[in-house]
């Protein structure tokens, strides 16, 4: 046992990566997704001396079938994605659970409940159950990373893809956490070899041999699961409670509370929660009166207890989501889950009630406080672009009473929705604004569709609905905002940039030339740096909105977050009449009032769009600040 | 042993690099520690807010409302913000400097940096507050605000752990070029509140 001192302070997704480089991964693919981009950009540090190979692929549907490859061939792998990226790689997943793996194959996915930054709240627990692959819920970063080596070792043994099932309050907490290697090690592969064999060819026939050899891994898992220390039981009161995953912290921390809370309730956590641990579950449930479930997004355990309950016929009475006593959406903390407790607690009549802290100030109490919506950085090449569009659909209804519509997509630019640009009207998930515009041309033929999607997003899924826009001949106008980098989620690269995750120079793949050999007739690149880009930005979206096809105009410019500035303006306060337009316009953070003019602030990175638009011409170059 | 310390500001002020600076010293010092720390759209000068918390045995990663013993305000509205998750008696050190929301919605209220400073004083008489922008701008950069306030509060002796245990952290994790300017942020920070409160 070591010092505590020694520990590491680990955020939960360095703990996955290096429990797994432990294990001995020797593959590692992923799309990023926050909250599970660090698991590979740790392992993408150590990957050189591991000798591990690490790559961003290009969907996560992709990098679920590289990874499955490399453990055809025997070598252990890991996938990382978030939940939704999860719905992209579900189609080789469902597949890929009948077939299984030699070698080892975990996927990591990232659940957000909250959300703080995901299209869903979805519940990757139950798509586990939904896909037949086992799935491990740690509370903690230690758990996390002991949970990874634990991943391998089944997927090894059952040679079936496992899932380690994280939240963000896992993903992105940092504890500290005693890991066994001071420093990642690379480990002896044993590679064997892609062997030749039917079983590798999914087909109805072998399909129907391996589903009954699927369903039996379950049972097996099951089995072994119950066993397990991850699936705890404390306390021996009649008041059951169980939870799984960083919920089960927060029940703790509410009962914990109370004096004697051992012999008031026992608490059930749940490590591994699918395949449910029938066994152990069972033992507990058959010492406790009632059960009170505490856990974050769907009802999952909730549906096993009941089931568990229904085919023992035990006399439990179950206090969850599906009779409202737990809220059903949103993140858990301590507080949310001491109210739900104290609902159930009063149902049946028990007068303990678990008290909250009181703070010196309550939410109510709060005066008005100023809504800070996320935004678009200062300088970001996007504005531009959305202003540029803006301006130019404002033209187009004035010459021809025609109406625009803007279909946005998944990444930093859906910000562009944001007060005062207003410019998203539309967005559903990764590369779904361009297919929605070819929808939407087909249905309103008196509006103009213009679709706007990120260089990385274009190659995760946009390619092709841009084909099936030419060949189905949809009217649309995309804009490419191509920043040179996967700004959203931390700055990966991506095939368009030329570089890998390991940053080895690669071949860069020019989304202008793909988009020309899709057969979009009118393509155009389009040059968003110079300071007076807007003119010639607003005159591009003008001729590609008049072009009778699709058109597509590739925006190039750098992304604030990773490039210096090279200008910093400034206001002329004699030649600003305080007007106000460039505040009122744009939104940009570096543009604030100062009593009744506006001042740039520090974090004016140079983009000089506003300068562009100054009705005054007040706004001039400034030099430069660090 | 059990101290919960929550730090607030937007986006770009580095609340995730004093919250690992925190757990590290908490580490040293041998106690247990969990963080937890929105990454994701908050940074684009959202709201930020990073959870420490540190013990002999630590729990879940989020302090509950009314259990901070220290709330780390690198701006006003902010703090106001997250003064519910403060314990009654709990520390406040606020940074004055305000950093206006970068647009107005229609019906986001209007930002009165001074009414909210007056509202946390009136609550919390004995708050510690200093314009460490300005302080961290005066030593080299304004963006060592954040390092500032950890010298405030060493200076202060809120924490569950010696300075100089903290200063060895910062040494070690801060990159060597921008080390002078965040230990001189540190320390004139953690002086000019020595004198404050007399201590």
């Amino acid at each position: 046992m070591s010092l505590l001192t020694d520990n590491k302070l680990l955020m939960g997704n360095e703990a996955i990566a290096l429990g797994a480089i432990e294990a001995g991964v020797q593959v590692v693919t992923g799309y990023p997704g926050t909250p599970s981009t660090e698991a590979l950009e740790t392992i993408a540090r150590y990957a050189k001396r591991c000798g591990i190979y690490t790559e961003w692929s290009s969907n996560e549907k992709v990098a679920l079938e590289t990874a499955a490859g490399a453990a055809y061939s025997g070598a252990k792998a890991l996938v990382t994605m978030k939940q939704v990226g999860l719905n992209v790689a579900s189609d080789p997943l469902m597949s890929l659970s009948y077939i299984g793996v030699k070698g080892a194959l975990v996927l990591l996915v990232a659940d957000d409940p909250g959300p703080h930054s995901s299209q869903t709240e979805q519940d990757t627990r139950v798509f586990g159950h939904f896909a037949n692959i086992p799935v491990l819920d740690p509370a903690t970063p230690q758990e996390a990373y002991e949970l990874t080596k634990l991943a391998f070792e089944l997927s090894h043994e059952f040679e079936i893809p496992i899932i380690l099932r994280t939240t963000t309050r896992v993903s992105h907490s940092c504890g500290d956490v005693e890991v066994e290697a001071a420093e990642p090690v690379p480990v002896e592969a044993v590679e064997e070899g892609f062997v030749k064999d039917r079983r590798w060819t999914i087909f109805p026939k072998l399909t129907a041999e391996r589903h009954p050899w699927l369903e039996n891994v379950q049972e097996k898992l099951s089995e072994r699961f119950s066993g397990l220390s991850f699936n705890s039981v404390s306390g021996s009161g009649k008041i059951g409670i169980i939870a799984s995953g960083v919920s089960a912290l927060y029940v703790k921390e509410a009962i914990e509370a109370v004096r004697g809370f051992e012999e008031l309730f026992t608490l059930f956590r749940v490590g591994t929660a699918y395949p449910f641990p029938e066994k152990a579950a069972l033992s507990f449930l058959k010492g406790i009166d009632r059960l009170i479930v505490a856990e974050e997004l769907d009802p999952y355990l909730e549906e096993q207890a009941l089931q568990l309950i229904g085919k023992a016929h035990l006399p439990v009475d179950v206090y969850g989501k599906k009779n409202g006593f737990f809220p059903v959406s949103g993140e858990y903390n301590v507080d949310i889950v001491i109210d739900s407790i104290n609902r159930a607690l009063a149902a049946y009549g028990e007068s303990l009630c678990l008290s909250h802290a009181s703070p010196a100030v309550s939410r109510e109490k709060l005066p008005p406080l100023p809504i800070r919506a996320p935004t678009l950085c200062a300088g970001c090449m996007h504005r531009t672009v959305f202003y540029a569009f803006k301006q130019a659909a404002k033209q187009l209804k004035k010459e021809s009473q025609t109406d625009t519509i803007f279909s946005g997509d998944i990444g930093c630019y859906t910000l562009g929705n944001a007060y005062p640009l207003n410019m998203v009207d539309t967005c559903l998930c990764m590369g779904a604004g361009i297919s929605l515009a070819g929808g939407l041309y087909h249905t309103n033929p008196k509006t103009k569709q213009v679709a706007f999607i990120g260089d990385s997003t274009f190659f995760h899924s946009g390619i092709p609905a841009v084909i099936n826009a030419v060949y189905n001949g949809a009217n649309i106008t995309l804009a490419v905002l191509d920043n040179r980098t996967t700004a959203m989620t931390g700055h990966q690269p991506h095939p368009g940039v030329g570089v890998t995750a390991l940053g080895n120079v690669s071949k860069a793949i020019e989304i202008a030339d793909v988009v020309r050999s899709c057969g979009v007739e009118s393509v155009k690149i389009v040059n968003t740096v110079d300071p007076d880009s807007l003119e010639s930005c607003i005159k591009a979206a003008k001729e590609a909105m008049n072009f009778n096809g699709p058109s597509v105009l590739v925006f190039k410019g750098k992304c604030v977050g990773i490039t210096k500035p090279d200008k910093h303006y400034e206001i002329n306060p004699e030649a600003c009449t305080g007007c106000g337009f460039c505040i009122k316009e744009l939104g940009c953070p570096a543009l604030n009032l100062d009593g009744d003019k506006p001042v740039i602030q520090d974090n004016c990175s140079g983009c000089g769009l506003c300068a562009q638009i100054c009705p005054s011409e007040a706004i001039c170059i400034g030099g430069v600040k660090l | 042993m059990k101290y919960d310390i929550l730090i607030a500001g937007v986006g770009g002020q580095g609340v995730v690099l004093a919250s690992r600076l925190l757990a590290l010293a908490a580490m040293k010092t041998g106690f247990h520690v969990s963080t937890a720390e929105t990454i994701g759209m908050s940074q684009r000068e959202g709201s930020v807010s990073s959870h420490i918390r540190i013990g002999d045995k630590v729990s879940g990663s989020l302090i509950p409302i009314g259990q901070a013993d220290l709330l780390l305000g690198l701006e006003p509205a902010e703090t106001v913000r997250n003064l519910p998750f403060l314990k009654e008696g709990g520390k406040v050190l606020v940074n004055i400097h305000a950093i206006p929301p970068a647009s107005r919605p229609p019906g986001s209220p209007e930002y009165d940096p001074a009414a909210l400073l007056s509202f946390l004083c009136a609550y919390y008489p004995d708050i510690l507050c200093s314009d460490f922008t300005k302080l961290a701008d005066e030593v080299g950069t304004y963006r060592a605000a954040n390092v500032a306030m950890l010298g405030a509060v060493a200076g202060a002796r809120v924490l569950p752990f010696q300075e100089e245990i903290l200063k060895a952290v910062l040494d070690a994790e801060i990159p060597e070029k921008y080390r002078a300017v965040n230990d001189a942020a540190f320390e004139r920070a953690r002086k000019c509140i020595r004198s404050v409160s007399g201590t």
